[in-house]
């Protein structure tokens, strides 16, 4: 049986993967965004998940203003990395687990989450750079991956509410696939961001230091904050922290906090990352 | 051109991209897109205007684009994800083109990040910018 053991969240600021492969990851500006990720990429190493369900959002890389699915699912054999407007990452080409994918589709649409199904893609930073933070440079990258692409760009995303139970319906899926299989899901994006009007540069630690708190303490009070909420105090952008909470509904309720870390500022954005494990 | 009130207009400095805000803005924004291929960015730095024609956008949104009128383009329904992709083309960063968004310099905005970012407080709400100073 698969199982889900750990879900990790993180930013995914396009900035980081710039640094990265630019080799300005030791530089003053960055060097505090990547210690937090030291710890990370060693928990990483020792969970060894055969399988990564990746929640993140395109950013007019994949998917354009023509279709915009609210919930997207990656079942392809691998996703080469997307040319952003500045040529393509120099990353692995991102391999997927075509057929726990498909699993995951299956049962997900059957339990009335109606996904859009997708069989060819390129990747952006948002699920490039998540993958850099957690696994450094390597010559291919050390999992196989399951997209979940959320649209946060065009409002409304989708409730933290129905991402949560997205989530568990999630979990419900990789228990049910009957092969042994280790699973960590991550929830990127996010923290406070605001990138555009007079307002763009909003940062707001405290807010987001209470969600880190209760993504272990009170996961149900952060699927009950209204979108309003996320842009008027961490900013327009901020408001894809919701896709956090696909990744909380896919563990138990009781969950460990095993790492944490917060900064200010990469780019325009509040750094966030946790990593939780199922007790 | 909007389909009523939201609970965000009282927001200010913020341009929610709505589907009101997306469809205004669908043209500006696929010609955006467009740039994410090598030749199209080479055509475009070439000749602007030719360029723009082919994409049936309004007069005032190809103006605003070259001007590189960052927040005119925002305000006419252009998509910073999108709109981002000429900066890339130009070779010029985000935080170059958040801080044209908000009247300062690319250092000015890079150290109000450094310092902490632009708080909350003051910025919430509308009437909270109308004595000017934010």
């Amino acid at each position: 049986m698969a199982r889900i053991l750990a879900g990790v969240g993180t930013s995914h600021v396009p900035a980081i993967g710039a640094a990265l492969d630019s080799g300005k990851a030791d530089e003053p500006y960055w060097q505090p965004v990547f210690a937090g990720y030291k710890k990370s990429k060693q928990w990483l190493k020792e969970v060894h998940p055969d399988v990564v369900i990746l929640v993140y959002n395109d950013h007019a890389n994949a998917f354009g203003l023509d279709v915009v699915p609210t919930f997207a699912l990656g079942i392809a054999d691998e996703y080469p990395p997307a040319d952003e407007g500045w040529g393509p990452r120099p990353v692995p080409v991102v391999k997927g687990h075509s057929k726990l994918a498909r699993h995951l589709g299956t049962s997900l649409i059957f339990d009335h989450f109606d996904m859009a199904i997708v069989n060819q893609m390129v990747v952006d930073h948002g699920l490039t750079v998540p993958l850099s933070l957690m696994c450094g440079q390597p010559r291919e990258w050390p999992f196989k991956v399951v997209p979940l692409c959320v649209n946060v760009v065009q409002y409304p995303p989708p409730t933290g509410a129905r991402c949560f139970e997205l989530g568990r319906a999630i979990r419900k899926a990789v228990e049910a696939y009957d092969e042994d299989l280790k699973v960590v899901v991550f929830g990127t994006g996010g923290m406070s961001h605001q990138l555009h009007g007079e307002r763009a540069g909003i940062i707001n630690r405290e807010w987001d230091t209470r969600f880190l708190d209760d993504l272990s303490a009170d996961p149900l009070r952060l699927t009950k904050i209204p979108h309003i909420e996320y842009i008027r105090e961490t900013g327009a952008e901020g408001v894809e922290t919701v896709m956090w909470l696909i990744m909380r509904g896919a563990l138990d309720d009781q969950v460990k906090e095993v790492h944490r870390h917060y900064h200010v500022p990469a780019s325009n954005t509040a750094l966030g990352h946790i990593i939780l494990e199922n007790l | 051109m909007t389909t009523g009130e939201h609970d965000y207009d009282d927001i200010p400095g913020t341009y929610v991209f709505d589907f009101d805000k997306s469809h205004q803005g669908f043209h500006l924004n696929m010609f955006c897109m467009s740039l994410l291929k090598p030749e199209n960015r080479e055509a475009f730095l070439a000749d602007e205007k030719a360029c723009l024609k082919r994409f049936p956008m309004t007069d005032e949104q190809r103006q605003a684009v070259m001007d590189r009128d960052w927040l005119g383009m925002i305000k006419l329904g252009g998509n910073i994800y999108y709109t981002s992709k000429i900066a890339a083309t130009d070779g010029k960063s985000f935080q170059y083109v958040a801080g044209k968004m908000c009247g300062m310099s690319q250092d000015e905005y890079a150290r109000m990040m450094l310092n902490g970012g632009r708080s909350p407080d003051g910025n919430r709400r509308k009437s909270e910018w109308q004595e000017g100073d934010h």
